[in-house]
């Protein structure tokens, strides 16, 4: 048996062993998702159970070096553990912007000291983090950001607000872009500081949006303390981080993996004649939609093999971010249309409380978060085109 | 396969760039047009293109060919795309090779450049295949074809040329369609060369009676649509691969534009409004690039094609038309000038968009493909 059969085999056997039943079945709503942290409360005994043996194992992080929590697996093994977890229907131990977002960059630009301090827990899904980006007056403009972080010797006084911090409601940790230098070029006087949501002077207050749900919050900080240690990267040299985990987040948001084909809604939901949808206008703009789709669906193929291939995304990253999310917006337009009067259902028990109406008003934010379809448009004007800034 | 190109196929792409640019610049195509040219392309660049290999890209080492397959035809096909290199490529070393090879003939004379093939199959101004009604009707020792063929490319310089006629059923029936290779000169077949948009070489060809004998049909009888779809189909994505070159030129020179042109007193590129739909033009290039490629590689891999053709001619069409369309707008008064080559490009685009099938034709087939 070759080393990769053999892996295969003790991965296979692991998952049969560890991955509980009830864990092993498509997840039906927003409580089946695990993100951890300190005050999660788990759906169920396996949710918990599944995320503490996967945490265990490193396999939460299967390609994180074993030293920080993860499972010290190759690209390749990461793939096989992929797949087999695919095959069972095993569901996501832990969905995390810790593994998602300030891993990476920790990885990247972190001490030794601060990787082993913040990477494990991540992996374990023992803390949760949120992002603090954005401000009432840095949207697009992002570097003009006015948070004030005082060097205080050994730690640093912050104050200002955040705004549009995802799930900060719930979070235990928060990564940071704070001003340092009031004196320096907006983009040189940026810092990344991790500390923890429950210092003192930190509150939040969730914001309700068009759909009805309150995914974001304004975070306010009241002097609060942040130790220096805790400071990613050089004071002054936060954008580059910023930077770098936006690029991560963009090709991210893009990526909507492979959807249910809307002609599938579209043939459950309305006439067909002979094999053909009967209303030769939705016909027409799905199929146009659809061919936009597949070929969108290769470009996300084309970047990954050229990544791997070792060519650098860079900006191309802004091309797919805004193909993605103008393309996910489309689509659920074209849900709406599908589903008719249907579609506007916001309460009971025919529309699981209006989920088509509220994915829908959902992706308009797709297009705004990350950098607005406008934003990456300019990026790419600069960076792939050369057009003068 | 990875959804990249391999380094043989890097290396054809630099190649054939090299060799477009230097052999067949715009200026080649302008001159055929102003001289009146009386076979329409140069006969010199075609037996270069021939010694380079690029009329026998398709079939591999073991049939004469240089086995670069689909993938390299299409890279050959963008580089032409570029420069507007006219050229029996598509219509002979793409259409015809690819019928005479599902058919298990023989293709040497394709594959050396001796001779030009093409495929004569519209009967109206539509794309419409299962509508063949050119007649052929079975004598003692073989058929007589009568009847129009129009939108003929590269018709009145080939050497044989393969017509799509009707042997039962009637126009609309999917089957009852046969393939027969006529020569050129033969009686009764008239040839009148019909001068395009895009200054290139068109027939439509007429149908006197004309006989040929039961060695000319290609494939079997009544069921030519079998041969004739899946070779359509690898046409359609090197067609693709030509209207991506068309579409990337245009764009790159309109960037070149908007890099120098000043209107009050700054570079115009610098302005929001017409840098937002060049980012957005380079976007629709580059997912257009992604199902082109992907389409190729399927074609060499020998899976059907028909999905991704459809796919990759409906989307690399729609592109060029906004490609050629942006450059003329962002050019501006010069765009609309002979002088300025960009005019050559969107008046190639639109016909080759048309050629073995539009958008509309394609998004229509991709819908029904699909199952709806």
């Amino acid at each position: 048996m070759s080393d990769v059969d053999a892996f295969r085999q003790e991965v296979r056997d692991w998952l049969e062993q560890n991955c509980p039943e009830s864990m092993r079945t498509p997840i039906s709503g927003e409580d089946d998702v695990c993100w951890g942290g300190r005050n999660f409360e788990f759906a169920s005994e396996d949710q918990k159970l599944w995320l503490d043996r996967m945490g265990a194992k490193g396999w939460t992080v299967p390609t994180w070096p074993k030293e920080y929590g993860g499972g010290g697996l190759t690209k390749d093994e990461a793939k096989i553990l992929a797949a087999e977890m695919r095959r069972i229907g095993a569901r996501s131990p832990l969905n995390s912007f810790g593994i998602w977002m300030l891993g990476p960059a920790l990885l990247e630009f972190g001490t030794h000291e601060q990787k082993l301090e913040h990477l494990p827990p991540i992996a374990r899904g023992e803390i949760r983090w949120c992002q603090g980006y954005s401000e009432p007056n840095a949207g697009s403009d992002l570097a003009a950001l006015a948070t004030k972080a005082e060097d205080k010797g050994d730690h640093y006084i912050i104050n200002g607000q955040k705004v549009w911090t995802s799930y900060a409601d719930k979070s235990d940790w928060i990564f940071c872009l704070v001003r340092t230098d009031f004196d320096a070029k907006k983009h040189e006087g940026i810092s990344f500081v991790l500390f923890d949501m429950t210092n003192e002077g930190v509150s939040t207050k969730p914001i309700q949006l068009i759909s009805g749900y309150s995914p974001f919050c304004e975070t306010f900080f009241d002097n609060v303390r942040a130790e220096k240690k805790n400071l990613v990267g050089e004071a002054g040299k936060g954008w580059t981080i910023a930077k770098y985990l936006l690029t991560h987040e963009r090709a991210m948001i893009g990526d909507f993996g492979v959807p249910v084909p809307l002609s599938s809604l579209a043939r459950d939901k309305m006439r067909m004649e002979n094999g053909k949808l009967d209303d030769a206008m939705m016909r027409g703009i799905i199929s146009d939609h659809e061919i936009d789709a597949a070929a969108f669906m290769f470009t996300m193929e084309r970047a990954k093999d050229e990544a791997k291939a070792g060519a650098s995304l860079g900006a191309f990253s802004s091309m797919l971010k805004y193909y993605g999310t103008e393309l996910n917006k489309d689509r659920h337009e074209l849900i709406m249309k599908v589903n008719g009067s249907d579609a506007f259902e916001w309460e009971g028990q025919f529309s699981n409380n209006g989920d088509i109406a509220r994915n829908w008003l959902r992706t308009k934010a797709n297009s705004i978060e990350g950098g607005t379809s406008e934003v990456q448009l300019n990026i790419i004007s600069k960076r792939i085109i050369g057009l003068p800034g | 396969m990875a959804l990249v190109l391999n380094e043989e196929q890097q290396l054809l792409k630099e190649s054939a760039e090299g060799f477009f640019a230097e052999k067949a610049p715009v200026s080649q195509l302008r001159e055929l047009r102003d001289n009146k040219d009386e076979t329409g392309h140069s006969k010199a660049l075609w037996s270069e293109m021939a010694e380079m290999g690029f009329a026998g890209l398709i079939p591999s080492e073991d049939d004469g060919g240089t086995g670069f397959g689909y993938v390299g035809a299409g890279i050959v096909a963008e580089a032409m795309g570029t420069t507007l290199a006219a050229s029996p490529f598509l219509s002979s070393s793409v259409t015809a090779l690819s019928i005479l090879s599902e058919a298990k003939q023989d293709v040497s004379a394709l594959v050396s450049g001796e001779r030009i093939g093409t495929l004569a199959l519209d009967e109206t101004s539509c794309h419409a295949p299962e509508d063949t009604a050119l007649k052929a009707s079975k004598t003692d020792s073989g058929f007589v074809l009568s009847g129009l063929k129009t939108f003929v490319p590269d018709g009145h310089v080939a050497d044989d040329i393969i017509v799509a006629a009707r042997t039962s059923g009637e126009a609309g029936d999917r089957y009852g369609i046969s393939l027969f290779k006529v020569e050129k000169g033969a009686g009764g077949m008239i040839v009148d060369r019909t001068v395009m948009t895009d200054s290139r070489n068109w027939a439509k060809i007429t149908f006197e009676n004309v006989t040929v004998s039961s060695d000319a049909v290609i494939g079997e009888l009544d069921k030519g649509v079998e041969i004739l779809e899946p070779a359509l189909d690898k046409a359609r994505l090197v067609a693709s691969a030509e209207l991506l070159g068309i579409a990337q030129e245009a764009y790159r020179m309109t960037m070149e534009y908007l890099k120098e042109r000043k209107q009050f007193g700054e570079i115009i590129g610098s302005f929001q409004g017409l840098q937002h739909r060049a980012a957005h033009l380079y976007s629709e290039i580059e997912v257009t690039r992604s199902a082109v490629l992907k389409g190729l590689q399927v074609a060499d891999e020998g899976g059907n094609v028909a999905w991704f053709a459809s796919l990759a001619k409906a989307k690399a069409s729609k592109t060029a038309e906004l490609a050629t369309n942006e450059a003329i707008q962002m050019h501006g008064g010069i765009g609309m000038t002979d002088e300025y080559d960009i005019g050559f490009y969107i008046k190639r685009a639109r016909v080759l968009q048309h050629l073995y099938g539009d958008q509309n034709y394609h998004k229509n087939r991709f819908a029904a493909l699909s199952g709806y």
